[in-house]
């Protein structure tokens, strides 16, 4: 016999604990929370720096002070959390066929699957720097999980490449614990971490960010020795005579995350290509009815609160699923939400608007950095609405409220695209 | 005193080991690094060659050809994944078919089954993603793709369970010639053997000048790949070649034994018998070059780019003779050295009796089997696995759901790993597309646990290639 629930989560990182705990509050009864990890929390759990928790709980927490408030809210449910369990397969009928030591292979069935999976970091491989294969070359959040929870010190003397958050968190962790920074080389003319973590990270401790600029050669027989930085031009290919010598001991890489859907694609989901993340209605329901999405699975957010407040809800909405008591609304009046000019993507992907309540948010990233500038909605060429913002950056996810009558009056898709604001 | 002492164990090493055990003789291997299958065995094409590229006549077409036909039972025997794909070289001008035509032509003289000159319309059936202005092409069904490390890792432990010592970290320094035997010092101890067969891959021309005088060059040559993520994998169902040219076989595009795409590799000559470094250069040139053959490669996919070393020489063949008494070269092994590998097993047992040894058969002869992986076992043996060790439930490679049962099990083989690649080699473990950003730590934990080393002391790969520099909360040492 398989067990039955009414929600399943995938992943007990904040935002599946955030899901789970929100489906509970929204009247599922029997709640699951699955994670391969033998403790609930996810990468929070290694990032022991502060500046989780500003949005949503309005003071300034850890990351494992965030998590665990939401473990409390959840052991509080009485939900079930299944740990050291690795999720094999998610099916479209809502199966879930797991592995663990404790219980060997095991399937449970859901009325309603939130996906939490997260995301994972983009390797070497993936950006192809030439060069030897010396050890020392670390992902950021591989280097962070040694340092802040097993306690073991990755490298004396590092350069960053990537300016992404985690790569930029550890630019400070690596010098509190002793080593020296050299650089932090970023290939974009744009850093792509959080304002905030450029000043606490990298200037308040005179760690120099080279934008511009990337790592053109790895060097090291057995560990790194040395690397070599250039300036990129605008094709982003390196320029000749630009190139310094680091002499180091290790490379970190911050240099993206990509979200980890192989569960996803393998249930037959939909993947925009743009997020590679499943697509997403206004609800972060799935193109598969029943089975929700949630947090860096979809795409990657650089606050948790962010998605805590999307996980919440995916959770209630997977609640509802469970108990019938969902609208269903599929293919009603959809509206597709199209990534118009210097916009990269949007969360959700399209919108059933008898779904929505007053509102529906849209999520988005801007491909540049905007200084006053407006962010238009436009109904096929028909502007209905503008906008307008003094900052935006690629590194910092922006959003917007459409309201419903809005949505209602709209003829077709609906675009989003930024521009800089006409001077008067 | 051994018998015989082999130096080197990347496959050739291992293959002469393998079928050297089968006697009964007291073996040494000697390895310079921490592991086996550390130098070209590991950064090849991992491809068994159908023999239609060597010259008729040279030991490199009859070896090739012998040793494609030994490798698929081998394989299942040692239980190392093997594939017959078959393989296709692409035409793509008249040109083109004219080599393809003396190809076809030189493979039916070395005796290579079942060559076949195809149109191509034909070649676009068979894969469908391949350049379509393709004219015709040389279909070569006896091709096939191996893992090759494993094959290298089988074989030894093979020959170490049957008796033959392997000694790791142990470079040669010096031979001296006694009567009637040698002794070798190596960088941990000294031994004697009566026999030698330098196996030693890129390092081979000075290995040989130790004891024969010097007759030939190394010249390492450097490959450069990029290795794509599964999602790729079913590209082409086939080998896919280009016609050859005097840098060799060319730019390939292949599935692996594991489902991941492999495409490369570059010809470059090099001096460094060691340099395994990948180039922008490198890269680039493959990326074109490989364009010709299909333009459907997503390289955004490459989850790593590797090179390796090819061992040529001036003369256009393998080096296998007796070069002093006593003393067997298995020298410039360049491609198709994997696939001849099991025949060059055989050619030097021969070339050691022709020399004088006697060796008398051994009735206890066992073959090595791999592990198979939990993931690959029916649902029987999953349950018999997991009643003998919880541990095949904890899945700590998420990219190829290799559990911590599996590793524990490579850590048990003949030949333990010593390093996190060393694992991964055994058990592929980080071979996904997070390369061991996820499972790296937990590896290493494992390694550390079982192996009772300190987490300082667990390398990535080679000695030397450490991950760690201390402890935190040590302050910077100043």
């Amino acid at each position: 016999m398989t067990q039955r629930y009414d929600v399943a989560v995938v992943g007990a990182g904040p935002a599946g604990l955030a899901a789970a705990c929100s489906a509970y509050e929204n009247g599922a009864e029997k709640v699951i929370v699955i994670d391969r990890d033998r403790e609930a929390g996810g990468i929070l759990n290694q990032c022991i720096h502060s500046g989780f928790g500003l949005h949503y709980f309005k003071e300034e927490l850890t990351g494992p002070e965030y998590a665990g408030r939401f473990e409390e809210m959840l052991r509080k449910t009485g939900s079930r959390l299944m740990l050291d369990t690795m999720v094999l397969k998610v099916t479209q009928n809502r199966e879930i066929h797991m592995m663990s030591p404790k219980e060997g292979y095991s399937v449970i069935s859901a009325g309603a699957v939130v996906l939490a999976m997260g995301c994972r970091e983009r390797t070497r491989g993936a950006v192809g720097i030439p060069g030897a294969r010396p050890a020392g070359v670390f992902t950021a959040g591989a280097a962070q999980r040694y340092v802040n929870i097993e306690g073991y010190m990755v490298g004396r003397r590092v350069v960053i490449l990537g300016s992404g958050d985690i790569g930029l968190i550890m630019a400070r962790r690596m010098t509190l614990e002793g080593a020296k920074v050299l650089a932090c080389v970023e290939i974009m003319p744009h850093s792509n971490g959080l304002a905030r973590n450029i000043v606490q990270c990298l200037e308040d401790y005179g760690i120099p960010l080279y934008l511009s600029h990337t790592v053109t050669e790895i060097r090291g027989k057995n560990r790194v020795e040395a690397v070599k930085v250039q300036r990129v031009d605008e094709s982003l290919k390196p320029v000749p005579g630009t190139e310094m010598i680091f002499d180091c001991d290790t490379v970190l890489l911050s240099v993206g995350l990509i979200p980890e859907n192989e569960l996803t694609r393998d249930a037959g989901i939909k993947i925009d290509p743009r997020t590679k993340g499943p697509y997403v209605y206004e609800n972060m329901e799935t193109t598969v009815p029943g089975v929700f999405a949630c947090g860096n699975v979809v795409h990657v957010h650089d606050l948790v609160d962010f998605v805590t407040a999307e996980s919440k809800k995916a959770g209630e909405a997977a609640a509802k699923y469970a108990n019938n008591s969902a609208l269903n609304a599929f293919n009603s009046d959809l509206k597709a939400i199209i990534n118009g000019e210097n916009v990269a993507y949007t969360v959700p992907q399209s919108i059933r608007t008898e779904n929505t309540d007053k509102f529906a948010e849209v999520f988005f990233r801007v491909k540049r950095v905007f200084g006053d500038s407006v962010i238009e909605l436009k109904d096929g060429e028909k502007p209905l609405k503008a906008y307008k913002r003094q900052h935006m950056a690629p590194g910092e996810m922006e959003h917007i409220i459409i309201p419903k009558d809005m949505l209602l009056s709209a003829a077709g898709s609906l675009t989003i695209s930024v521009k800089e604001e006409e001077k008067q | 005193m051994y018998d015989v002492t082999i130096i080197g164990c990347g496959v050739t090493g291992a293959a002469a080991a393998y079928e050297l055990s089968k006697f009964r003789l007291s073996i040494a291997v000697l390895e310079k690094e921490n592991d086996v299958a550390c130098g070209t065995t590991k950064a090849n094409s991992a491809i068994a060659h159908a023999g239609y590229d060597p010259k008729p006549g040279t030991k490199m077409a009859r070896l090739n050809v012998l040793g494609s036909e030994m490798m698929e039972s081998l394989c299942r025997r040692l239980n190392v994944e093997y594939e017959r794909t078959g393989s296709l070289v692409l035409a793509f001008d008249e040109e083109d078919m004219r080599s393809l035509r003396a190809l076809c032509e030189r493979g039916r003289e070395n005796g290579v089954r079942g060559l076949e000159i195809i149109s191509g319309a034909k070649a676009l059936e068979m894969e469908p993603n391949i350049n379509p202005e393709v004219v015709g092409a040389l279909y070569a069904p006896t091709a096939a793709i191996v893992n090759p490390w494993g094959l290298c890792i089988a074989l030894a432990g093979t020959a170490v369970m049957n008796g033959a010592e392997l000694f790791l970290n142990s470079e040669v320094r010096g031979i001296e010639r006694g009567d009637g035997y040698f002794r070798i010092k190596t960088a941990s101890g000294a031994l004697e053997t009566r026999y030698i067969v330098n196996a030693s891959g890129a390092h081979s021309d000075k290995i040989s000048e130790m004891v024969a005088k010097p007759f030939f060059k190394i010249i390492p040559v450097k490959g450069e790949y990029f290795l794509l993520d599964k999602s790729q994998g079913g590209l082409v169902r086939r080998v896919i070649f280009q016609p050859p040219n005097e840098d060799g076989k060319g730019v390939l595009i292949a599935p692996t034994v594991h489902g991941n795409l492999i495409v490369g590799p570059t010809s470059e000559r090099v001096t460094d018998p060691e340099d395994c470094s990948v180039t922008a250069r490198g890269l680039e040139k493959v990326l074109n070059i490989s364009s010709r053959s299909s333009g459907k490669i997503d390289f955004r996919e490459t989850i790593r780019n590797f090179a390796g070393i090819r061992a040529s020489a001036e003369i256009d063949d393998f080096i296998l003779e007796a070069s002093a008494p006593g003393f067997i070269n298995a020298a410039a092994i360049k491609s198709p050295g994997l696939t001849a590998a099991p025949a060059i097993g055989l050619e030097i047992v021969r070339l050691l009796e022709e020399e004088g040894l006697r060796p008398e058969k051994r009735e206890d002869f066992r073959e090595y089997r791999s592990g198979t992986l939990f993931k690959d076992m029916t649902p029987g043996d999953r349950s018999e696995a997991l009643k003998r060790d919880k541990r095949f439930g904890r899945v700590v490679c998420r990219c190829e759901t290799i559990t911590e049962g599996d590793i524990l099990d490579a850590l048990k083989g003949p030949i333990p790993p010593v390093s996190i690649d060393g694992v991964k080699r055994r058990c592929r473990a980080g071979s996904g597309r997070c390369q061991g950003g996820f499972c790296g730590p937990r590896v290493h934990e494992i390694l550390s646990r079982e192996r009772g080393i300190r987490m300082e002391e667990v390398c990535q790969d080679k000695a030397g290639s450490f991950l760690l520099t201390g402890r935190t909360k040590e302050g910077c040492g100043l």
